[in-house]
């Protein structure tokens, strides 16, 4: 067992858990922040991604001892007392039907914007359909989540 | 008015999901709950000749480890198919036994055996690990030529042969008879590669006992709760109905892998009878693979005659159908009355004759996959089109419309009435969507930069609104396929719609209240839609079929006509005028050009005092309604795909695609061309990507993302979604359904445009690179562009 303390969507916390235990674990599970999901067991869905320091990280692929210290957002504390530019534009554009592959869609689309800004470089419909090739989408045809990041980085 | 029917109302249900506060099943924890592990098969066949659990039991956390033998004492039944289907002799199908946990020998691998409950989910599984089954191989028949061998090994012993039934629809004679006197006969050998539906959320089930009440809880990841409660119960002798609450909460997409019962949920319920713990299993998606039903797996020989004017004369299809190592809940159907009734397509056929054999192979169980059925005729119909006007040197369009159905209601030689459509019409908006007559300067532009483009088009037509229950029950259904609903009308006004429909995706707490919003012109706000538990909701069908819309809506609009009626009889007793002379608009009803109006809220009110109602009328606005449709509805559509292909390396890029629908009345376009996309990208993933292979042992050799080629966002393009809609002609709002739609017309196209930019017919889905590229060399088509 590891003690593993770090801060989650802007609080501190702080548990004893097993050596394997990974991150999208402790999130569900421990912390019961059930938004993160978890599709698949090879870390290529995408359904589990949250933003450790920052960054996109699938929290399929990450022990929690591995978060150690880290600041961890997950989809639950994105919004700031409103909705994010990219929640709203996933409701603004039909990109989410049954919600499962989205809070992850939304973690991913958030660090995709912020990463082109920071380089000064243009995210167009193709750069955010390569972009989206760590996420699955088994509902949308991809169609209107493509939309919904290009009116986010629009408004970001 | 803006949030009526029509109306392109962003979606209620949004919000949760995009704060992370949805509600699965796997997001749910009960006090006291421990976890279920399944002890799977590793053999595709195989006798279990013993079962040795007592190192799992004395493991850390392990509190119990069930098997087969004890199901069967505590009486829990086999699983079954409910569509019973006749073979051509008149004999029954061959049902094999189905138990939650095999006994005697297992069939496919991921067959269950034992299942350990233990307090952790790592702790279930290393302890199911550690349950030892000694087994004695048998040969294995892994795929429909295998089962159909000579001298094939025997999977179940009441289907010699390993023959489920030998099932013909249509005229065989008059079809033979048309095919010999045709001036030109197109024939093809097809194959509708074997899909893994792939929901994103895995299935999850989390059951409770109470032993004071005797009664038992399960949360589970179903697309129709109600049917679930049912089959548990009636079937499955889980427990009855009255002393069983199912509950589906929201659930990650299901394409039809949701609807069925499988032996998990059966298991959690029943070890949560045995320990008195809540137990909980959720299936990694390896398990998924293994386990969920499979979709397609058909292979087919088809034969259509024309005249000399390009007249289609008689079409006759053989079909053989991979059904699994067990006949799933509505297995039989598939190949059946939601395939070969669809043979007609868009067009007029004089003679049609289709043969179906259906078969057990050691292969995880075959279903109903988001189209079921429908996509498998398109596919033979819409490859017979367009290869047989190649080989007549036709344009592909125009023998689809010197063919087309362009009367109504139209009777096939299949069944099917259809009720409505301007099938050209499509046809032609879809054409100049995709700007069909510029095609030959892309093709040259794109030869320009090395690339082969090719066009394809389809015609698809299938049967939604599933189904008028009478006629289901003729043709084999164990079900009535109505639905039911019922409108609550608050003391307060407000509303609540209880439906026997199940979300999933698809967002039916939108439409169906702009449905009533629009109907007592009160605000979308003011109605919240109810679904999913069996405690809440009057008994349902639920959601599969693309039946919500064209049999839901229905219901409610049934439901709402009874209250309008209850409705108007108190306004008019209360502003003393005529209850025909009211309108309801704007939260009041009124009298139109007059000062006589009570808000909607007061009528609400004025019911529930019940201080003053007119003589004789109950206290109370609440009402319910079944509906019964009354045929099938026919949503039709024309697709076209364009494909940019590298010959160097085979790789097909779909660079357009473009749809044109007719799925009647639309309550919400923007939710329907949502459910377009979806099912495009899917039908694009058959095509190009997805294939469940099996090896000649019967071990899966794509059962995870690392092998199993799932669509992603730069496999398909934006889509050019547009509607030439014609009222459904059978149900109140003219509406035709629009969920599987996307995902039954665009295989077709896609391979289609691909036989036509390499100038090679003889292309089997999916469409990889490797099989392009080796289709191109065998042409030559590739030197030509080089
Ligand atoms: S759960 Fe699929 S990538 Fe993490
Ligand atoms: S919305 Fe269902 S998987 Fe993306």
């Amino acid at each position: 067992m590891t003690i593993v303390s770090m801060t989650v969507n802007g609080t501190a916390a702080s548990a004893d858990v097993e050596d394997r235990t990974l991150l999208v674990d402790y999130i569900r599970e421990h912390l019961r922040l059930t938004g993160t999901h978890v599709g698949c067991d090879t870390s290529q869905c995408g359904t589990c991604v949250v933003h450790v320091d920052g960054k996109a990280v699938k929290s399929c692929t990450m022990l929690a001892a591995a978060a150690e210290g880290a600041e961890v957002t997950t989809i639950e504390g994105v919004a700031n007392g409103e909705l994010h530019p990219m929640q709203r534009a996933f409701n603004d554009n039909h990109g989410l039907q049954c919600g499962f592959c989205t809070p992850g869609m939304i973690m991913s689309g958030i660090d995709m914007v912020n990463r082109y800004k920071a380089a000064g470089r243009e995210l167009d419909e193709a750069a955010i359909r390569h972009e989206l090739e760590g996420n699955i989408c088994r509902c949308t045809g991809y169609h209107n989540i493509v939309k919904s990041i290009a009116q986010a980085a629009s408004e970001m | 008015m803006s949030e009526g029917i029509g109306a392109p109302v962003k979606r209620k249900e949004d919000k949760r999901f995009i704060t992370g506060k949805g509600k699965y099943t796997d997001d749910i924890r009960m006090e006291n709950q421990a976890y279920a592990a399944f002890v799977r098969s590793p053999h595709a066949h195989a006798h279990i000749q013993g079962i040795e659990a007592s190192a799992a039991e004395g493991m850390s956390g392990v509190i119990a480890v069930l098997t087969g033998a004890q199901l069967t004492d505590d009486g829990i039944g086999n699983l079954i198919c409910g569509w019973a289907i006749s073979s051509k002799d008149g004999s029954p199908m061959n049902m094999g036994a189905w138990s939650a946990l095999a006994t005697g020998k297992v069939r496919y691998v991921g067959d269950a055996v034992a299942v350990v409950i233990a307090e952790s989910k790592d702790e279930a599984q290393a302890a199911a690990e550690a349950v030892e089954v000694s087994y004695s191989e048998l040969p294995v028949a892994a795929s429909i030529a295998a089962a159909l061998a000579d001298g094939a090994p025997e999977i179940h012993e009441n289907a010699p042969g390993n023959v489920i039934y030998d099932w013909e629809l249509g005229d065989g004679d008059a079809t033979e008879a048309a095919l010999a006197g045709a001036a030109h006969v197109t024939e093809m050998d097809i194959t509708n590669n074997r899909l893994a539906p792939n929901a994103m959320e895995p299935r999850s089930a989390v059951a409770t006992y109470d032993d004071a009440e005797d009664h038992y809880t399960l949360y589970s990841t179903s697309q129709n709760p109600h049917v679930a409660r049912l089959v548990l119960s009636a079937f499955y002798q889980v427990a009855p109905e009255h002393k069983l609450r199912v509950i589906a909460p929201d659930v990650g997409g299901g394409f039809g892998s949701k609807i069925y019962i499988y032996p998990e949920e059966i298991v959690c319920l029943w070890a949560s009878m045995k320990t008195r713990r809540s137990v909980k299993w959720t299936a990694e998606r390896t398990e998924s693979f293994l386990t969920d039903a499979h979709g397609r797996d058909h292979v087919t020989r088809a034969r259509m005659g024309f005249d000399a004017d390009g007249r289609i004369v008689g079409f006759k299809v053989s079909t053989k159908a991979n059904f699994g190592a067990y006949m799933s809940l509505f297995s039989s159907a598939v190949p059946t009355y939601l395939y070969a009734t669809l043979l007609s397509g868009t067009y007029d056929i004089p003679a049609i004759h289709c043969e179906v054999l259906a078969c057990y192979t050691n292969t995880v169980p075959v279903d109903a996959y988001r189209g079921a059925g429908r996509p498998e005729a398109s596919f033979v119909v819409e490859r017979l089109m367009e290869t047989a006007a190649r080989e007549m040197g036709k344009d592909p369009a125009e023998l689809r419309r010197a063919n087309f159905v362009r009367e109504f209601p139209y009777q096939t030689q299949v069944i099917m009435n259809y009720d409505s459509g301007d099938f050209e019409g499509n046809m032609n908006q879809a054409m100049e969507a995709a700007d069909w007559a510029g095609f030959a300067a892309r093709k040259a532009e794109a030869a320009n930069r090395g690339k082969l483009r090719g066009v394809g088009m389809a015609c698809y037509i299938e049967a939604c609104g599933i189904a008028p229950s009478a006629a289901v029950g003729s043709l084999g259904a164990g079900v009535g396929l109505w639905e039911s609903a019922e409108v609550r009308v608050n003391p307060v006004g407000t509303i609540e719609v209880l439906t026997g429909s199940h979300s999933h995706g698809q967002g039916h707490e939108t439409t169906f209240a702009q449905v009533v919003a629009e109907r007592f012109g009160v605000p979308l706000d003011s109605i919240q839609i109810v679904h999913g538990d069996t405690d809440k909701v009057q008994f349902g069908m639920g959601t599969y079929g693309s039946r919500s819309g064209p049999v839901g809506i229905s219901a409610i609009v049934k439901a709402c006509d009874k209250v309008e009626v209850k409705v108007r009889k108190i306004a008019a007793h209360l502003l003393e005028c005529d209850p025909d002379e009211l309108v309801m608009e704007d939260s009041q009803v009124k009298v139109p050009g007059t000062n006589k109006a009570l808000g909607w809220h007061e009528v609400g009110l004025a019911a529930y005092t019940a201080h003053n109602l007119p003589a004789d009328m109950e206290p109370g606005l609440k009402e319910g309604a079944f509906y019964d449709p009354e045929n099938f509805t026919f949503p039709m559509g024309c697709f076209i795909a364009e494909v940019e292909i590298d010959p160097g390396t085979g790789k097909t890029d779909v660079v357009k695609f473009v749809a044109s629908d007719d799925f009647g009345v639309i309550i919400n376009p923007m939710i329907v061309e949502g459910q377009v996309h979806g099912g495009i990208a899917q039908g694009v993933g058959q095509a190009l990507l997805e294939e469940m292979v099996y090896d000649e042992s019967g071990q899966p050799v794509s059962g995870s993302y690392m092998d199993y080629t799932m669509p992603r966002a730069e496999d398909v393009p934006s889509f050019v979604v547009e509607h030439h809609n014609t009222r459904c002609a059978t149900n109140p709002l003219g509406i035709k359904g629009c969920g599987e739609a996307g995902a039954i017309g665009s295989p077709p196209a896609v391979i289609n445009a691909i036989t036509d930019a390499i100038g090679n017919n003889d292309i089997s889905m999916p469409a990889t690179s490797a099989k392009v590229w080796a289709a191109i060399r065998a042409s030559g088509t590739g030197m030509a562009a080089e």
